[in-house]
């Protein structure tokens, strides 16, 4: 009994990581229908920046969450306008092309910069609760909650304000969002800058569960990231924030009964299985193609 | 413009190719490195590569290896593998047809040093890795007889998982062990498989064998396993960039027996990486910077002189692989892959470093003993030897 809970706030914990990145994912491709490839290596630079705060100017949580969370926000906001921007009007590929050339550039730009793995001096105090055998750590029970609370924030902003309501309505209909005096511009940039700016709150809360970081990082976890956004409905964001929880658990779950060489390979034909009876997703739904 | 034109390049062409390749005959002993220099074990690449500098800059301020009453000196050409299997076995590629190099030294991990020694040993060149400790670096993937043109200046797995094993039965007087390792890689493997065995010969019990894959941050699910069989002592025959994830994690799962490393931890990247979550713990290793014999000690201070930190076993492995090439050209007496290959496979003993070594013909494998240390207060400390 213990040790099914143990596993399950282990698949908790992971999930909710997984659960943030796909946020990213999928609110660039809600709304720009483009699948932002470089969103895993921001993840690494908000794990870098984590570091840096840390080790360079001895933050404590929070100020380094802050500057982990506004730093990616504004790289997001800058990718935007410098690569993506311009591409706009061209083929989608181009821009998927573009998304991958600047997530290479990140990630040899951190290697160039330093090679060696890097450790994250813990910046939460070492506590774990013991009941009979079940343990958790602080680190644990704030990974989840701060991913709960973060989501609950994003689904208010989504529905509740305006700036969410001016999101739905350019991914609704981006030709005709502008007619009705919604600034374009200003809300992709928005987006980017809420989506990264999540991701880069993954990179740190990843830093901190996982403390040794290096440039590499972020691709493998992006790439589980994206899966969960499939899965999930890309472009939906509840969608993204099941899909992030269903993988933990899967990769734990196949961790726990098989060994773990077996994980990602089950992670990845679940997708193909999941894609072929739902195409879109578990929330997402066809749309038509007007022509 | 015609043929006459794609004639003349064609000459031209051919003309710029011969003197290139005439050109690079010289005067100089040329021994090639492959190191990690990026890729996930960058800190082993630095390491060799600094030792390497350092053990030519000695050879050559004393004027080169003497050869036939003439001293030649030592060129280095070192290559990045990049932390990749096919660009280990590239850059051996590129080393020895193209800078035409007497030897090589290198890669190290035994992943990498797999594929490199297979071109050198198809190109009959010699190669000393550092630090491979797997049996199949130096044997044939498909005979099992022993390779002949590569070497390791250090001991071997089974050696490693015998010694380690009889330390937990004997020191810890442990009787339940768990083991976790990267089942993708060949050393760790190989080491936990033979820890296994030695264990459970020696009346131990394994509880729990569990396995990840490289680059894995998340060892959760496994270690909750590893918790619920409670074993006395965790056995991670891992790379020093994993260790401190794992046992970091395991402390946070309420996990508190002591945890057992190879020589895979001797990186002074572990103390940094673990940020004190390692004191207490023992590893098997090559060498001990803290019980040094006099040869040693001049090693450790001008290494420390030159890079500022206290040579790891990959720099002293480097230093020593250097130390056995350069006896060999001197026996062999002359600039040829053959003979120095003969002269390499029976050095009768050669006092490195690391200790002494010998070599027999018939094994790329050097016999020598290994020494178990603790980490106290972030250092490595002596704790114990162990002799073959």
């Amino acid at each position: 009994m213990f040790y099914i809970i143990q596993q399950t706030l282990n698949a908790l914990q992971l999930g909710s990581i997984y659960a943030l990145i796909a946020l990213g994912y999928t609110m660039v491709y809600g709304i720009l229908t483009m699948i932002n490839f470089a969103h895993g290596d921001l993840f690494m630079v908000g794990a870098f920046l984590c570091f840096v705060a840390a080790t360079f100017f001895h933050m404590s949580f929070i100020p380094a969450l802050l500057l982990s969370i506004l730093g990616t926000a504004l790289l997001g906001v800058v990718i935007e306008k410098f690569a993506y921007k311009p591409l706009r009007q061209a083929p989608r590929v181009s821009a998927i092309i573009t998304a991958l050339g600047v997530g290479i550039f990140l990630e040899n730009f951190t290697l160039a910069l330093n090679p060696y793995p890097r450790f994250i001096p813990p910046l939460v105090c070492n506590l774990t609760w013991t009941f009979g055998e079940l343990s958790f750590s602080l680190l644990q029970v704030m990974i989840i909650t701060l991913s709960v609370i973060l989501m609950l924030l994003l689904d208010f902003t989504v529905r509740r304000t305006m700036v969410g309501m001016a999101m739905r309505a350019i991914s609704w209909d981006k030709s005709v969002a502008p007619l009705m005096g919604i600034p374009v511009n200003r809300i992709i940039s928005a987006t980017f800058a809420i989506g990264t700016g999540l991701g880069g709150a993954a990179g740190m809360m990843y830093g901190l569960a996982y403390p040794v970081i290096d440039p590499y990082m972020g691709i493998m976890v992006g790439w589980k990231a994206f899966i969960s956004a499939v899965v999930g409905g890309i472009g939906n964001i509840r969608g993204a924030m099941i899909g992030g929880f269903i993988l933990g658990a899967v990769e734990i779950l196949v961790a726990a009964f098989f060994p773990s060489t077996y994980r990602d390979f089950v992670a990845f034909a679940l997708l193909l299985v999941l894609l072929i009876f739902r195409p879109h997703g578990i929330l997402g739904k066809p749309h038509a193609q007007k022509v | 413009m015609g043929q006459k034109a794609v004639f003349g390049i064609i000459l031209l062409a051919a003309a710029v190719a011969f003197t290139g390749c005439g050109k690079s005959d010289s005067d100089s002993i040329k021994v090639g490195v492959i190191a990690e220099l990026t890729g996930d074990v960058p800190a082993v690449g630095a390491s060799c590569r600094n030792a390497a500098e350092m053990a030519v800059k000695e050879l050559n301020d004393a004027g080169g290896i003497e050869i036939g009453g003439k001293k030649y000196p030592v060129r280095i050409y070192i290559e990045d593998n990049a932390g990749k299997a096919d660009q280990s076995a590239s850059s051996a590629q590129k080393l020895i047809t193209q800078q035409r190099v007497l030897a090589i030294i290198g890669p190290n991990a035994s992943r990498y040093a797999i594929p490199a020694s297979e071109v050198a040993e198809s190109a009959k060149t010699a190669l000393i890795t550092p630090w491979s400790t797997t049996p199949k670096t130096t044997l044939d993937a498909k005979t099992n007889a022993p390779k002949k043109y590569v070497f390791r200046a250090c001991f071997t797995d089974p050696f490693q998982g015998r010694v380690v094993a009889k330390f937990v039965l004997e020191n810890l007087k442990a009787k339940k062990a768990a083991v976790l390792y990267d089942v993708a890689s060949e050393y760790n493997k190989g080491i936990a498989e033979i820890f296994k065995e030695t264990f459970e010969k020696g009346g131990g019990r394994i509880v729990s064998f569990e396995t990840y894959t490289t680059n894995d941050k998340d060892f959760s699910a496994q270690l909750t396993k590893i918790k619920k069989a409670s074993p006395d002592v965790i056995f991670l025959p891992n790379y020093y960039s994993e260790v401190p994830l794992q046992i970091q994690q395991a402390k946070r799962l309420g996990i508190s027996v002591p945890f057992i490393g190879s020589d895979s931890w001797g990186s002074a990247e572990l103390v940094k990486l673990c940020g004190g979550d390692c004191e207490g713990y023992y590893f098997s290793t090559h060498y001990a910077a803290d019980a040094a014999t006099p040869a040693t000690r001049k090693f450790i201070d001008g290494y420390k002189a030159k890079y500022g930190v206290v040579p790891d076993d990959v720099a002293a492995l480097t230093y020593d692989s250097f130390g056995l090439l350069f006896q060999a050209v001197k026996t062999a007496g002359k600039t040829d892959r053959q003979a120095v290959r003969d002269a390499l496979s029976r050095i009768p003993n050669y006092d490195g470093v690391t200790g002494k070594m010998q070599f027999q013909e018939g094994s790329g494998d050097p016999i020598k003993s290994a020494v178990i240390l603790q980490i106290k207060d972030g250092k490595f400390v002596w704790f114990a030897n162990a002799n073959p």
